[in-house]
């Protein structure tokens, strides 16, 4: 299992792995809206942990229809199919290399844009603590998507449909968390703590659905 | 290490078409079945059912006599489909390992080292080149290369021998030969002669089948 983490990793560094992909679209996006939105710092500082979630969002679904399909389109899928190993620890150990390579460094770079946009320090380390337990759960409902949409040959719009509506909660909890760090009476810890419930149960979830779904595409 | 392959009865459909139907034999360790038949026969689609990778419609596939208790016969095969399973982005002794380790051993065998496994292969020396740099019938060899990394007492090999030459064809007769002598069981899906002994199942399209 480990080997096959490490070979994931590896794949995303490598020319075509698309891990820094993620991260150049999602600062393209953060870096664009002061221009949109203009000088008003407060507005800024204001709409900012929003804007860096939903930047985050859009990066990660970014490269996720290919979890499952790159390995579908040179017969390395039909062989995971055959082990020992259960498919759903096979997904599972997929999903932490994706979000590893992909997740990972948009929590690393939310600091630099939360400048950007003009927040607080407290309201910086916020968003960054909610993007780091929020976006794993983004990958394991997309693997699930990715999954389904395994034998369509342009599905990645499709996985962003599919997954998307799913991923709301984790939107909405991950920026309350975020918010309710800076607003004083709002209490941070309750969203959090349901933003980690959501990434627990998705964490069982997803690859669940995701392995009943490569079982049954295999054809 | 006595093992069969016993297949009872198999038909399987593709969409609403039954493309093979009543297929029953039996392998026992050691021997090598050679199914044959023009393109459509269905060929693949067995192999594909027999390597647990589509639901039959009707019919099994069991192992006889294991040594060990197993989940499903599949976890015993090892498959050589058309797609070689490696990534042109590693190098060969990269993907071999991760496979390698990925894969581990069946009970009864051990698999042989990367570089002896190249070697067998003919091609020992380029394994740290990337994999995407070879060409067609290297890159098929080296595909090869993982039935010796990890152990399987049955191979399912779909076209093994396309792409290759005379030379290469020959080599990998005789590892099929040396697999067979060793106990382990062959099923293969081809147009050219293996240049092994084997028994022969045609496939004739959904006319049945002569075994």
């Amino acid at each position: 299992m480990i080997a096959l983490f490490l070979r994931d990793l590896k794949l995303s560094m490598r020319a075509g792995g698309g891990a820094l992909i993620g991260v150049l679209f999602f600062m393209t996006v953060v870096a664009v809206v002061p221009f949109a939105v203009g000088p008003d710092l407060n507005l800024l500082s204001r709409i900012g942990p929003a804007i860096l979630w939903i930047g985050a969002l859009l990066a990660s679904l970014l490269g996720l229809d290919r979890l499952f399909q790159a390995e579908r389109e040179d017969g390395s899928l039909d062989l995971m199919l055959m082990q020992e190993v259960p498919l759903v620890l096979t997904v599972l150990v997929k999903c932490l290399a994706h979000w590893t390579a992909t997740g990972l460094p948009l929590v690393i770079a939310a600091p630099l844009l939360g400048l950007f946009m003009n927040m607080s320090e407290v309201a910086i380390g916020a968003t960054m603590l909610t993007l780091l337990v929020g976006t794993p759960a983004i990958t394991f409902i997309g693997a699930t998507g990715a999954a389904v949409a395994v034998t369509l040959p342009r599905g990645g719009l499709l996985v962003s449909i599919l997954v998307l509506p799913l991923a709301i909660p984790v939107l909405i909890f991950g920026v309350s968390a975020a918010y309710a760090a800076v607003q004083d009476p709002v209490p941070f810890l309750p969203p959090l703590l349901i933003l980690i419930a959501i990434t627990l149960f998705f964490a069982v979830i997803g690859p669940l659905a995701a392995a009943l779904a490569l079982r049954s595409a295999s054809d | 290490m006595p093992i069969r392959l016993r297949v009872e009865g198999l038909s399987a459909k593709r969409g609403e078409d039954l493309i093979f139907h009543d297929i029953s034999f039996v392998l026992a360790a050691g021997e090598a079945l050679i199914v044959t038949g023009p393109n459509g026969s269905g060929k693949s689609t067995l192999l594909r059912v027999l390597a647990g990778l589509l639901t039959p419609e009707s019919g099994t596939v069991r192992m006889d006599d294991t040594v060990a208790d197993i989940g499903h016969p599949r976890e015993l095969c090892h498959y050589l489909g058309h797609r070689n399973a490696m990534k042109h982005e590693l190098t060969v002794e990269e993907n071999l390992s991760f496979w390698k380790s990925f894969m581990g051993d069946s009970v009864g065998g051990s698999g042989i080292g990367i570089e002896e496994a190249t070697e067998a292969l003919g091609l020992a020396g380029i394994s740290h080149l990337p994999f995407g740099y070879l060409s067609a019938g290297q890159q098929r060899r080296m595909a090869m290369a993982k039935l010796l990394v990890a152990y399987r007492p049955v191979w399912i090999l779909d076209e093994p021998t396309a792409a290759l030459d005379a030379a290469a064809d020959r080599l990998f007769a005789g590892l099929v030969e040396r697999h067979l002598a060793a106990g382990g069981l062959v099923v293969a899906a081809t147009h050219q002669p293996l240049g092994v002994t084997a028994r022969e199942l045609r496939m004739t399209g959904f006319a049945g089948v002569e075994a």
